[in-house]
Formats: structure tokens, sequence, C-alpha cells
């Protein structure tokens, strides 16, 4: 091959470099929104396949606990059986009431998840929409809100529990709503925070301008154009969070002001096996486990969706 | 090498290359990034040489490898990258070095100049810090000396206050300032070879044509190997000695500045060429070109050198005759556009005060008016385009869009939303002016749907046809924004625009982000619309050449005032403020002889006083 280093005019031969013409596309793709772009890398990531299956268990567990257990969790409880250890049909052996431990978790789950997953769509609600309306509007409006976020953001979870759950109303009515209200008190300004960044961000781009130049109503801008470019974030945390305020149920139940002892939880299981740590940790340790792998999976959940939803991560 | 702190700069140390030995050999140079566990070719086979007191431009449009492969020779690429091929500086190979060689040659033997100057100075340290840093990095020598250093650099790229420049942080210096810095930095332990990676781009013409003619004095005083990287033609006229143009990872065609500009061979540097619009050329309609540097010549009575006084006289007459042929032609009907002693803020915002962008602004648009709205950056030319948009206040005077006065009219009150459906908007940033979510089809369907104008099938038949109107297949209808090149987005942000049938324009700076070849064909478009169409457009641009293809008339804006304005063959034939004159002056013509011309006059203009 001839180099071009000594040669002063060198003209590359124009049959093996050929003008294509210009600003030309590759036509013979489907079209590929960003959602089903994020979903095809997405679907490849092995982070991603193990969370949503064990997701996937775990809701099944919840709705059909029947499925994978024909011992009723609290029918047969006898104090002969206390702390047994595992026998035919029991495999995780008995509490210290003598219930049996592996259908007390199975059963548990509903409690569980249904905390985290109602907590999340409260705070979804409540988060997403004061803070898209403080991040949009700006002005006296993102002040009072972002001061009121402030307020709340303040005072830690297991205080702020305490003082909540000693209201009248909330000592009257125990119970997973409860739990859900406690929590969404004390969670929404998060979310609230993360929805108003990504709002800013995405306020200011030209095509909510243009949008706006072209006669779009400012709500419907909000709405239209800034929500669904500020929906990955919000997503993340969302995945996250339910983790979080499962972790957070427990917690509260364990202090004994989360959900009542008459609903089977994880976070009851836990609280009970107290009096049995010492001659049976075995108890203890299994709704533990149950609560570390569900909270597991759905950070994990999260953190594959960051990844498939960050811009920034987009190599375009 | 402690010798070269000696103040003695003229007497070249014995090591320095002789001038013309080759300081740079690449052979058969190929970079490959790693996309998806795919090898992806950045650069393939590439072959140059640079000589000592010798520019090699490297010229091409976005995506053709032109600033990998100068990476590359630096071992500055991520590490998703694969060099292979040969880089000899001074003889000594550097592909395959241990980073501890490479680290020394870096700064001392080669040093870059990089494009964005505020971000590859760091903010937190003085200029004065970060020069004696690198000359203490790869010098031997007292803080004392390489502060001394570190001046006579500062001096040596003109900084008007060099203890000032020292002590000052960077962003309390102005962009060229910052840049020349940079370049004070990259030359501070006498590089034999420097890479200048688009050093220019970001900044205003008559900043540029200043760090252009630094760059010039500079190589004639240094004898170092420069290596241009630029996608500008003008700039390649104005200081390459040989040029190599690259697409698609290869050099297409080697050659001397005069043979490549004189006599291009392969086709594409002819498209490239072909395709970068020259101020004066005018457009398909305006015909004529005009000889700007005569004009200016005439307007500054400058005598010039490099040319002929017969000959310059011959062209300054030529000039005014084609001025006074140049019937003035009567504006028809009622203005679409007409802003009276308008000022513009920046309303204020917490504890920032209001800005006042725009003083006493006069200028009016008629039907089928194209007017380029000239200035730099800073200038106020895109608060004027938004402000006729409504989406910024009017402090003071009347601005009366399409026959309404919208200058008291309530921000998103009723009357701002009816007169906006009479205007239509084109973005500079095609990526970020589309919504990214949406469909193409539904960007362009939306404004329609939402004035009620078209529903359903008939929707469908209008995205259809604008979709035709700017040339794009029917089939994008359905296609994402970031599956479309940046032309083709550009194109769809026409058609948006266009889809309420607008009495006017408001195009903001809509080739700017674009590659030459493909501003060219959108360009195109635009002026094929607006004849077709007829619509009123404000043209908003830093680009003189951008506005002389396209623009009737054209105001020059500097400092939030207009400063002249005119038809297109007043403004270029006969420009009577000192500030169009010095901006016209500054633009590089993409043709080295024209440019040198140009390049005298300016410097006539600059010694005149003029400020």
């Amino acid at each position: 091959m001839k180099t071009n280093r000594e040669i002063e005019h060198f003209v590359a031969p124009v049959e093996e470099t050929p003008l294509l013409a210009t600003d030309s596309l590759k036509a013979d793709q489907a079209p590929l929104s960003l959602w089903a772009d994020a979903w095809r890398k997405l679907r490849r990531r092995p982070l991603f396949i193990i969370s949503a299956v064990m997701i996937a268990l775990i809701i099944i567990v919840a709705l059909f606990p029947g499925l994978f257990t024909q011992v009723a969790p609290n029918d047969n409880c006898q104090l002969a059986n206390s702390d047994g250890a595992p026998s035919a049909g029991h495999p995780l052996g008995y509490t210290f009431q003598g219930c049996d431990v592996y259908s007390r978790i199975i059963h548990g789950t509903q409690a569980s998840l249904m905390v985290g997953v109602f907590s999340v769509i409260c705070v979804l609600l409540i988060g997403v929409t004061l803070g898209a309306i403080a991040g949009f509007y700006g002005g006296w409006l993102d002040a009072v809100i972002a001061r009121l976020g402030d307020i709340f953001f303040a005072i830690p979870l297991i205080l702020g529990a305490l003082v909540v759950s000693q209201l009248p109303f909330m000592r009257d009515n125990r119970g997973v709503w409860t739990v859900v209200m406690i929590l969404v008190v004390l969670s929404w300004p998060q979310m609230a925070r993360i929805t108003r960044g990504a709002v800013i961000e995405v306020r200011n781009a030209d095509f909510v301008t243009a949008a706006r130049s072209l006669g779009v109503s400012r709500f419907g801008s909000l709405v239209r154009h800034v929500l669904p470019n500020a929906l990955a974030p919000i997503i993340v945390l969302a995945t996250m969070e339910l983790g979080v305020f499962i972790v957070a149920e427990a917690t509260l139940s364990f202090i004994g002001i989360g959900l009542p002892g008459s609903i089977m939880s994880w976070g009851n299981d836990i609280a009970s096996a107290r009096s049995s740590v010492r001659t049976n940790p075995a108890i203890l340790l299994y709704p533990a486990i149950a609560l570390s792998i569900t909270v597991l999976s759905f950070i994990m959940l999260g953190d594959a969706l960051r990844d498939a939803l960050d811009p920034k991560s987009r190599q375009r | 090498m402690t010798d070269n702190i000696t103040p003695n700069q003229d007497t070249a140390p014995a090591q320095e290359p002789a001038k013309g030995a080759v300081v740079l050999e690449v052979r058969d140079l190929s970079v490959d990034f790693g996309v998806d566990k795919k090898w992806v070719p950045a650069a393939i086979g590439l072959n140059y040489q640079v000589r000592a007191g010798e520019v090699l431009a490297i010229v091409g449009e976005s995506g053709s490898g032109k600033s990998a492969s100068s990476m590359a020779l630096l071992g500055l690429l991520p590490s998703n990258s694969r060099v292979s091929g040969s880089v000899r500086l001074s003889g000594k190979e550097l592909l395959g070095a241990s980073a501890a060689n490479i680290r020394e040659v870096r700064g001392k033997d080669v040093a870059v100049i990089f494009q964005e100057p505020m971000t590859a100075l760091n903010p937190v340290y003085t200029v004065g810090a970060q020069i004696v840093e690198t000359v203490r990095l790869h010098n031997e020598v007292s803080p004392e000396q390489a502060k001394e250093r570190a001046l006579r650099m500062l001096e040596l790229v003109e900084l008007p206050d060099p203890e000032k420049a020292f002590k000052s942080y960077p962003h309390q210096l102005s962009g060229g300032q910052r840049q020349r810095a940079m370049i004070a930095q990259s030359l501070s332990c006498d590089p034999k070879l420097l890479i200048a990676d688009e050093p220019t781009t970001a900044l205003d013409v008559t900043v540029q044509a200043e760090i252009l003619d630094l760059m010039r004095n500079l190589r004639n005083k240094l004898d170092s190997a420069i290596v241009l990287i630029t996608h500008d033609m003008g700039v390649v006229a104005d200081l390459a000695d040989r040029i190599a143009v690259m697409r698609r990872g290869i050099i297409v065609e080697t050659g001397t500045a005069e043979q490549v500009f004189r006599n291009p061979r392969h086709e594409y540097t002819q498209a490239l060429l072909a395709a970068v619009p020259h101020l004066g050329q005018g457009g398909a309609e305006h015909g004529e070109e005009v000889d700007v540097t005569a004009a200016l010549a005439a307007a500054t009575h400058a005598e010039l050198d490099s040319v002929d006084h017969e000959e310059l006289v011959r062209r300054e007459r030529e000039n005014a005759a084609a001025l006074a042929a140049a019937a003035a032609e009567r504006p028809q009907g009622e203005p679409v556009l007409e802003l009276t002693d308008v000022a513009i803020e920046y309303p204020k915002q917490g504890r920032v005060p209001a800005f006042r962008a725009v003083e006493g602004a006069n200028l009016v648009i008629y039907p089928g008016q194209v007017v380029g709205l000239v200035g730099e950056s800073g200038s106020g030319k895109t608060t004027i385009g938004r402000a006729a948009v409504g989406l910024l206040p009017v402090a003071a005077g009347t601005m009366r869009v399409v026959g309404q006065d919208i200058s008291a009219a309530k921000k998103n009150g009723k009357q701002l939303h009816h007169v906006r459906r009479h205007i239509g908007m084109v973005f500079q940033d095609p990526s970020s002016s589309l919504n990214p979510r949406l469909p193409i089809g539904e960007s362009i369907g939306e404004p329609m749907f939402l004035a009620g104008e078209a529903k359903g099938s008939g929707l469908q038949k209008r995205i259809e046809a604008l979709l035709d109107q700017v040339e794009l297949p029917r089939s994008y209808r359905n296609r994402y924004p970031h599956e479309l090149s940046g032309g083709q987005k550009q194109r769809v942000g026409i058609a948006r625009a266009l889809s309420l049938k607008p009495k006017l324009m408001v195009a903001d700076e809509p080739t700017s982000a674009l590659d030459v070849s493909v501003q060219a064909k959108v360009l195109e478009l635009f002026q094929n619309l607006q004849k077709d169409l007829g619509f009123a457009c404000l043209f908003v641009t830093h680009d003189l050449a951008v506005v002389d293809v396209l623009a009737d008339r054209i105001c020059v804006m500097q400092r939030g005032r207009i400063v002249e304005q005119g038809t297109r063959d007043q403004i270029l034939r006969n420009p009577q403020e000192p500030y169009t004159q010095r901006l016209l002056a500054a633009v590089p013509l993409p043709d080295p002889e024209k440019q040198r011309e140009r390049r005298e006059l300016r410097a006539q203009l600059l010694a005149s006083g003029v400020e």
C-alpha cells in the first residue's frame, strides 16, 4: 500500500471512499422509544432478571399464600411445640407460642408487601404532585413547599412514628393503613425533592419552550412534556423506597408501634422471636432472612432501573 | 532542560529541531472504540507528518475521527479504546511507551489547547498557579523562576496586563483571555508539538480573529509544529500550511493549503468546500457576489499592500456601482413585527436583580421579508427573538406582532396565546428542542391539535404534508428524536414551526449546531420554504455568512443595541459603523489568498484606532 507521507497532494481513491447521501439514516429498524430502548437494555441485565424473578415470586406468595403452605398459621399453635425443632410438614420448626414458623413467614408476606406498596403509591401521589408544582411554577409556591418538606424531613423516622402513632385516632385504628400513613407523612419530602430537581432540569429545555411558544398551556406542558421526561429518577427512587418501607414497617412493628399483633407480618415475627433468641435463634433468623431478600430484590431492581434509565449513561 | 528557562528566547536551544525537520510522524494510525462489545473504528490507517514551524490542519465534520486520532497521539483516550500503528515524535515512538514516559512527553514535548478554556482550566486555582505548576512539573526550577517564566508566557500571548492575569482566576477573565491563558500554559515548556483541538470554536468571531493572529505570531516566534483540528474552513484558510481532510476515519485528501483550496480532487473535499457559506457569496436570489474586502477598504480608506492600488480602486468602484444599482425595494403590507424603542429585561429572580439585555431597539419586518439579526454572544440578539414570541416581557417601548401590541400583554394571557398562533419558532439545538418521549409525528401535530385545526385522519394528513415539505420520509412519523441525525431533527423542528402556517418565523441560530454540509442543506430547505410559503422571518445568528445567504435586511447588534441596520447590500457593500466593519473583517474566508487580504485589512482597521 502506498503511503501518503511523501506525496505532496494525496487523494484517497474515490471508489474506496464513496460519498453517501448527507443526512441519510438507516430506516430498516422499527421505531424505538426511549422507554422501549431502556427495556431492551434492561432485559439483558442479570441484575434485573434475578431481582425481577424474585419480586415476581414474592408477589405470588403474598397473593396466594395457600399455594405454598397447607398449615394454617394460627390455628394449630400448641404450647407443647414451643420452640420445637423442624419436623415433617413443619420445615422451619415452631415459634415460642408453638406456631409453625414457615407458615407464618409465608402468610406474613402479604402485610409486609402491602405496607410497602401502598406507602409507595401514596408517597408518589403526594411527593410527585407537590414536587412537580414546586419545581415547575417556582416562586412562593416553591418556597412554601420546600420549607414544609424540610420540616418533615428533619423529624427522625422512629421518633416521628412514636409521636404520630400516639394520636388518639391512630391508636384506636392500628392496622396496615395507620402504618402506611405514618410512613407517608414522614417520607414524602424525599420524593418531592427528587421530583422538583428533575422537573427543574427539564423545565427550561428548548422543547418545553417550543411547546409553549406553539400554544400549549402551562399545565399542559407540565403534564405532557415535563413530567414524562422527569420520570426516570422518580421510578428509581420509588422502587428503592418500596424496600425501605418494608424495613420501616418491620422496625415499627418490632418496637410495638407498627402493625398490631393480630396481623401477621415479618416485623411482628421478629419482635416475638426476641424471647427465644438465646434458646432458638433460628426463629428470629428466618423472618429476618425473608425481609432481607425482599428488600435486596427491590434495591437491586432500583439499581438496574437506574442504569437503564439514566440518560447520562446513554451513549448517544 | 533548565536552559529553556533562560530569558534569552530568540536563540533556540541546541536540542530544538532544526527548521523543517520532521517533528511528528504518524504511520498507519488506527483507533477503535469498544461500544456494546464491538469495535467501532474512529480512525483507519492514518498517515501524516508535521515539520517544525508548520501548521497541519486536520479538517472534518463531526464523527470524522479528527479529535479521536489526535488525542490518541498522547494516549488521552478513554479506556474503551484501542490504538494501533506508529506515532513518532522526533524519532521517538510514543505508542506503547510506558505511562511514565508518556507523562514526561505530555505538557513538555507535546501540549494541547482545548476547545473550551473555561472547563480546561481548573476554576479553583489562579491562572498563574496553573502555569507555574506546569513549568515546575517538567523543569527543576525555583518557584520564583517559574513565576518569572509564567509571566513571560502571559506576556508572549499578548495579555494586556500579565501581572493581573497571573493572579486572576479563570472565571475573572473573558473567553478570549482564558484561551490566551490556556495557550500560555501549553507553551510554557517549549513544546515541540502543539495540538490545538478546535481552539476558536467556542469564541466570537472578533475574538477568534485575535486568537488566530496570536497563533500565527507564535508559530513564527517559536518554531513548534502545530496540529490544528477544526471543522471551520475559514480558520484553516487563515492558518494552515498543509491540510488533511478526514471523513469517517479516513484521510481522503492531503496537500498544501493552496492545493486543497484551489484544486480539491476528492469528491468529498469539493462537496465540503462548496457547502461552506462564505461572506459575500449571497444566496440564490441575491445573485451577485459582494467583495467585502473592497467594501471595507472603501469604507475605511485603507490601502492594502497585498492588493494593487489600481485593482483595489477598480474593485471599490464595482462595489459602489452595484450598491447604487440595487434599487431599494418598497416593502408592502402591514409590518409583521414592529419594535419601537424597545427595551427587554430578564425579570428579577429572587435576589438577582433584573437585567436589561436590550435597549432602544427599533426594527420592522414586512411580510415575506427575511431579516438577519447578527451579533456576538451577549449582544441581545436571542433576547429580541424570544421577546417577539412573548417569552420575555417588554420593559419599555412598544412591540407589535401581526398588528397587535403585545408589549403590555399579560404573561400567559389570552392575547399572547392568540398572537403565538401566528409565530413559528425554530431553535438552535435540534436535540433539546424536541420532546425525547414523543414520536416526531406527535411533536409536529401537537400545535395543530391544540389549536383545533385538525383531528384524526385530517391531522395525520397535515403531518404527512409537513414531513413532505421538509423532505423527510413520511414513515419517520413514528420515529423518536434520538433515532434521527442532527439535520433531520432540525427539519422536524422546522416542520413543527410551520404547522400553524405562521406569518412570522423566528429562527434562533437554527444551523449553528450542524455540520457545514448538513447546514448547507438545511439552509437551502429553509430558503425554499420561505420562498414558497412567503412567511416573514427574523433570523438570529452569530454567523454573518449564513445571514448573507438568507437575509434581505441585516441588523447588527452590539451590547444590547442595534448599531447598524440596512439591506444586505448596504451592510456588506458599505458598512458605516466601526463595529460592523470590525465584525466583517473578522470573518475568515475559506480561501487562503482572499483571507490574506482580509487579514491585512483587519490589521489596519485595528491599527487605525477603531475601537
